[in-house]
């Protein structure tokens, strides 16, 4: 495999308060390689905002090195890294748009920094507009905008530099769910037009399942796990990456039999109504504890938890009849309301 | 006693006052928003943090603001003499006017800039700006509205310390104020000068608040 676009290795980033030291980031190693769609996932608190501010280094880090295609960054003079961060464009959570300038203005704005001339920077602020499908508003002020408006500026105002990355903290956390999800597909289709490597940070593993191909659980300041989104939502196994893979909360009834049954849809089988031809060939009724299935990648992805008859051998043939059809089915007992 | 003599002076009252407002308010800003731009970027949470350089503006500002301005006026007359070459009339008071207003500007100028939303300023440095581009492109036409706002209320102050300096030689309504009102008893002459400096208030006050008004993007 080719060198990865960013390589962080045995990152740390300590604040010094006035009360007590603050260890944000511990050990940190991670790899993304150009093209990913890349996660970072964590509770709030867990330190993902400080990772992400540190490989553009708006936060030094304490410890440790981050590369950005093979350099390093903590090496770089002042003036070098304001360079280098041109080709790292970041969106927030609350947008940042300058309030006093247009959407226009906006998109200018870095070219501008970089001291770009005007006519040329204001043609390729038309195009990224259209790029992210807001010609028609060039000239509102953000205020005049909505919440998926506003980022739809932000990110065009990110790629205005044509960066290689693009870094995204938080940046459908103050969306409503339907707003989401287009902005979601909008960074999913400038990963594959521009080929811009992105990195997703999140609370939500919905926002995970649905763009990235890779992930990292971030936990107490600690890389707890991380590889292929499919791999760790199939069997995640830290404790905190099953936290956020079955969330707490979702189950709303409580099993009459401590037998249940998790089955992962990966993406292998049709789409066919598995749960219901189960019941109808046992002629035994289960429970349906739990269920997300989603279309991901234009495949089935997803899981479900169904509760089993108490009768050993009939739970053993559902199991049977899962597993013959190419799905993959564990049995979980531990985690009774 | 509204004969053209007494018009004439009332004109020309009006004149110098506006002359040693304006020109102190200018002054002011000249010295005062460097200086609240240094308060702003040097502070803890700035963009350049510089605890020393903070804390000793931050110390003359409050020292120089503390002084009353007619204690000021009297303590610089020498200093005054020295740059104006002279201690009356409207061009001496603008010296102490500028002294007694430019702390005060740096911190309007510090607040209306401390308004300007973190979120933003660290936006444009993921973006590789430079301190000096943050101030010029970012923090300043960011806060354009509020500096609006701020340079009203620097104007009007400095309207009221400049009949003030009127009281001690300094020219303008307040000099007629007092020498007609005051030491003539003539309450009507009294009344004239508070009525115009009334009038001069609120037409600072309007102009600023419509130029505030039109450059606030923040509002649908
Ligand atoms: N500038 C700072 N000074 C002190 N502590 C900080 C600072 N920034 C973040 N922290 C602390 O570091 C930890 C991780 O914060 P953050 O990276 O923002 O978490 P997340 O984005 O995952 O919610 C938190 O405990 C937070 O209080
Ligand atoms: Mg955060």
């Amino acid at each position: 495999m080719s060198q990865p676009i960013i390589e962080i290795r045995s990152l740390g980033k300590t604040f010094h308060t006035q009360n007590a030291e603050v260890h944000a980031l511990n050990d940190i190693n991670l790899s993304m390689e150009k093209g990913d769609i890349f996660g970072i996932i964590g509770m709030s608190g867990a330190g993902k905002s400080t990772l992400v501010r540190c490989i553009n280094m708006l936060e030094r880090p304490t410890e440790g090195t981050v590369l950005f295609d093979g350099r390093d960054l903590s090496g770089l003079s002042n003036r070098e890294l304001r360079e280098a961060r041109r080709s790292m464009g970041m969106i927030f959570q609350q947008f940042n748009l300058l309030m006093q300038r247009t959407a226009l203005g906006n998109i200018c704005f870095p070219m501008e920094i970089a001291g770009a001339d005007k006519a040329p920077a204001k043609k390729r602020a038309k195009e990224l507009l259209e790029l992210v499908g807001l010609s028609d508003r060039a000239k509102a002020y953000p205020a005049q905008l909505s919440g998926g408006q506003k980022q739809r500026v932000a990110i065009a105002r990110a790629l205005a530099t044509d960066p290689k990355v693009l870094l995204c903290d938080e940046a459908t956390s103050a969306l409503d769910p339907t707003t989401t999800r287009s902005i979601l597909a909008l960074l999913k289709d400038i990963n594959r037009r521009l080929g811009i490597t992105i990195v997703i940070i999140t609370h939500e593993m919905s926002v995970i399942e649905e763009i990235c191909n890779r992930v990292a659980i971030i936990s107490d300041s600690r890389i707890a796990e991380t590889g292929l989104v499919r791999d760790i939502f199939n069997r995640p196994k830290t404790a905190a990456a099953q936290k956020l893979v079955y969330p707490e909360g979702r189950y709303s009834q409580r099993p009459i039999s401590k037998r249940c049954m998790r089955i992962v849809f990966d993406g292998s089988s049709s789409f066919e109504p598995v749960i219901a031809n189960m019941v109808l060939e046992n002629k035994a009724p289960v429970n349906i504890m739990y269920a997300d299935t989603k279309n991901i990648d234009g495949k089935a992805f997803g899981q479900m938890v169904v509760q089993l008859p108490e009768d050993k051998d009939l739970a053993q043939k559902m199991f049977d009849y899962i597993r013959a059809k190419g799905l993959s089915a564990e049995e979980v007992s531990d985690y009774v309301g | 006693m509204w004969d053209e003599t007494t018009l004439n002076m009332l004109v020309q009252g009006v004149g110098e006052t506006l002359y040693m407002t304006l020109m102190s308010t200018l002054f002011a800003y000249l010295i005062g928003l460097p200086a609240g731009i240094l308060l702003v970027t040097s502070a803890k949470d700035g963009i350049r943090p510089r605890p020393a350089l903070y804390k000793t503006l931050d110390v003359i500002v409050n020292v120089t603001r503390s002084i009353p301005f007619l204690i000021l006026l009297v303590a610089i007359i020498p200093f005054t003499r020295m740059v104006a070459g002279t201690t009356i009339g409207p061009t001496a008071a603008i010296v102490p006017l500028t002294l007694s207003a430019a702390p005060f500007v740096a911190r309007l100028v510090e607040s209306s800039l401390k308004e300007v939303d973190v979120g933003v300023v660290e936006a444009a440095q993921s973006m590789g700006a430079s301190d000096a581009q943050i101030i010029r492109k970012v923090l300043i036409p960011e806060a354009v509205p509020s500096l609006i706002v701020g340079c009203v209320i620097a104007v009007t102050t400095i309207l009221g310390y400049s009949a003030m300096a009127g009281f001690v030689g300094g020219g303008g309504l307040g000099t007629i104020a007092i020498n007609y009102g005051l030491y003539r008893y003539q309450n009507d002459m009294m009344l004239v000068t508070v009525v115009l400096l009334v009038l001069i208030v609120q037409l600072f006050q309007g102009i600023g608040m419509r130029l505030a008004g039109v450059n606030d993007k923040r509002k649908k």
